[in-house]
């Protein structure tokens, strides 16, 4: 049961992140729904790769006589998730960057007052 | 031979590495950028023919990155370890619409876009988001399908936003961006569920892996409805027309590649990846959704104003035509009856037809702007006193998008309406009528813009750069319409049978066998 507290915590940022994008009406707030839901699907990835008991997979670093049996964690999830948070850490500043522009242009941040295009 | 084997990451390279090297070389002249810019997008297109001519002439091509040979596609334990770029005629094709539209905007832009108005940025982000297409394309690899469908994200909104200095293009990016990175998000996680089930990111791998189980489905759920967002399919379609409408011509023509790249997208996870599980419910789906867009948006073209967004909802109109003919493939693509192929064929032949006609109506009405400084229909007109070229190519590029004939959009609508017409006449029916609609709303815009008495604004005709892009353009909506037998036989028919049978030549291609 314990073991799949990651996955409960990573739906439960997932549908946080929804939440505040609906329900909100400020750029800011907007972007750190998405930021929410970024980190839900980054710690799921993360939570699929654990391995209980397991070691570092470095074939050279293993712990002198390892038997068969120690698993080694997985490493591609891991992978995943690095090259998941730097693409996330692009997008964010990206997003903040035109949040920033459109306050520059129109002295606010809310959603309801800026939709210069609509249909 | 050496060389001719690393073709396919040459293409993804190439533009990857001059999007990076263009601005240093404009802190040198902008002369050696323009060169630099025109070397590089040379040497894409070839490669990408190249390519082509392989495919075309001996299959699938597949590349294994950091492997000893490039066909190693297997590790030591006969399990694909290795990221793959797999070549199939379906990615080959998508990849020649990605050169067309691609070298065209390069080429416009170079007459376009102006100097000390973000000329070198725009250019570079142009470039990056062609390689990110081209490796959306050309991918073998689950994981890698969402880098590179991030890399499209972050370069398409940059080239939305970058006119900063007005108010609207960072509104339209802002919006934009919401969704793409929410489709991203959703693909994400169906990656994260396919691995966690199968252990693999290999598309070859894990198509021969899905059963259909519950997590399969959940997956595909999220895999549909994350591309439908970066394809702008009704509903998800409020972004499109705002970044349509608000880009530069060069830039919105690139956008239109990467919305057709994320419906290739859909296409190769349904067809392939999910070839045998696909099951009907999800092509009444995406034959509804299509159907939706087509009437949605051309109801919308019809009030439109403004020239810019008038084509953009033309654009979003078609994207529902290859959604509906897609739609009936896979609602039959159990039982492969005749009219499933034709439909398929129908939805494929689209995209380049598409890419070419919408191509040329957004580079002219970039060639209006820039004559008159503005794009509002109310104040526009008389324009074709002094405007002959462009006046001539809109006219060509709206009668071919409505579908008349002998240009291009005729042949490949034919080819949908036959077959949707089979599955269902009402939504054929539809298909018609909204085809109708869209010529009276493009009859207005030409007569508006360009008929009427000569007024006295001091016009600023296209550069000779820019006519080469539109006219490159223009040549293939009237090759394609003339000849569209040819292009049928020897381009399309293999694409789509890529998708519609290819299912196990692409296994065997990376798996062995």
């Amino acid at each position: 049961m314990i073991g799949n507290l990651p996955f409960v915590a990573a739906m439960v940022l997932v549908v946080l992140g929804l939440w505040t994008l609906m329900t909100r009406r400020n750029l800011i707030k907007l972007v750190v729904g998405i930021v929410l839901i970024e980190n839900g699907v980054n710690l799921l990835l993360v939570s699929l790769g654990y391995v209980r008991g397991g070691v570092a997979p470095i074939y050279t670093y293993a712990p002198e006589g390892t038997p068969v049996d120690i698993p080694m964690v997985m490493p591609t999830p891991q992978a995943l998730t690095l090259t998941s948070i730097v693409i996330g850490v692009a997008t964010t500043a990206l997003l903040l960057t035109l949040a920033v522009l459109i306050h520059r242009h129109r002295g606010t941040l809310d959603v309801r007052k800026i939709r210069e295009l609509r249909g | 031979m050496s060389f001719a084997m690393h073709v396919p990451i040459l293409a993804i390279a190439a533009p990857l590495l001059g999007a990076f090297s263009l601005p240093l070389m404009a802190k040198v002249h902008h002369r050696l950028r323009d060169l630099w810019a025109i070397i590089v997008g040379a040497f894409t297109v070839a490669m990408i023919v190249t390519l082509a001519v392989q495919v075309f002439g001996g299959g699938i091509q597949v590349y294994t990155l950091g492997a000893e040979a490039p066909d190693a596609t297997l590790g030591p334990e006969g399990f694909p370890i290795r990221i793959t770029l797999v070549a199939d005629a379906m990615g080959a094709f998508m990849a020649l619409i990605s050169a067309l539209l691609g070298g065209a905007a390069l080429v416009y832009a170079l007459g376009f876009a102006q100097d000390g108005k973000g000329k070198t940025l725009s250019m570079s982000l142009l470039l990056l988001l062609w390689a990110g297409m081209l490796g959306l394309k050309l991918t073998g690899d689950l994981f890698n399908f969402f880098v590179f469908l991030e890399i499209t994200t972050v370069a398409a909104c940059g080239l939305i936003a970058y006119r900063v200095w007005e108010s609207r293009p960072p509104e339209a990016a802002f919006k934009t961006l919401v969704m793409f990175i929410l489709g991203g998000l959703m693909v994400l996680l169906a990656v994260a569920l396919l691995y966690g089930e199968y252990g693999a990111l290999n598309m070859a791998y894990l198509s021969n892996q899905i059963g259909g189980g519950l997590i399969d489905r959940m997956a595909l759920g999220l895999l549909v409805g994350g591309l439908l967002m970066k394809a702008g399919a009704v509903p998800m379609h409020m972004w499109a027309p705002d970044a349509y409408g608000e880009a530069d011509a060069n830039t919105a023509i690139v956008l239109v590649a990467n919305t057709q790249a994320g419906l290739y997208g859909l296409l190769r996870m349904l067809f392939t990846l999910y070839g045998g599980a696909a099951t009907p419910e999800v092509g009444w789906l995406i034959t509804s959704l299509g159907a939706l867009t087509v009437l949605v948006t051309v109801l919308m073209a019809v009030v439109q104003h403004r020239l810019g967004r008038l084509v953009a909802y033309g654009a979003v109109s078609q994207i529902g035509y290859m959604l509906l003919a897609a739609g009936v493939a896979l609602v039959t693509v159990g039982a492969r009856p005749e009219f499933g192929q034709l439909a398929l064929q129908g939805s494929v032949f689209h995209m380049i037809n598409d890419a070419a006609c919408i191509g040329l109506l957004f580079l002219c009405v970039g060639a209006v702007h820039r004559a008159t400084g503005t794009g509002d229909l109310r104040s526009l007109g008389g324009l074709a006193h002094t405007e002959r070229w462009t006046s001539g190519f809109f006219l060509l590029g709206a009668l071919a998008l409505a579908g008349i004939p002998p240009l291009n959009g005729f042949a490949s609508k034919l080819m949908i309406y036959q077959s949707v017409f089979m599955l269902s006449p009402i939504l054929a029916a539809l298909a018609v009528l909204a085809s109708i609609l869209l010529l009276a709303v493009f009859v207005r815009a030409f007569q508006g813009a360009f008929l009427g008495p000569r007024q006295n604004v001091v016009s600023k005709p296209p550069s000779p750069a820019m006519l080469i892009g539109m006219g490159v353009l223009a040549a293939v909506v009237i090759a394609f319409g003339l000849f569209p037998d040819v292009m049928v036989r020897h381009v399309v028919a293999p694409a789509a049978e890529a998708l519609w049978t290819g299912r196990d030549a692409y296994m065997a291609a990376v798996l062995g066998g």
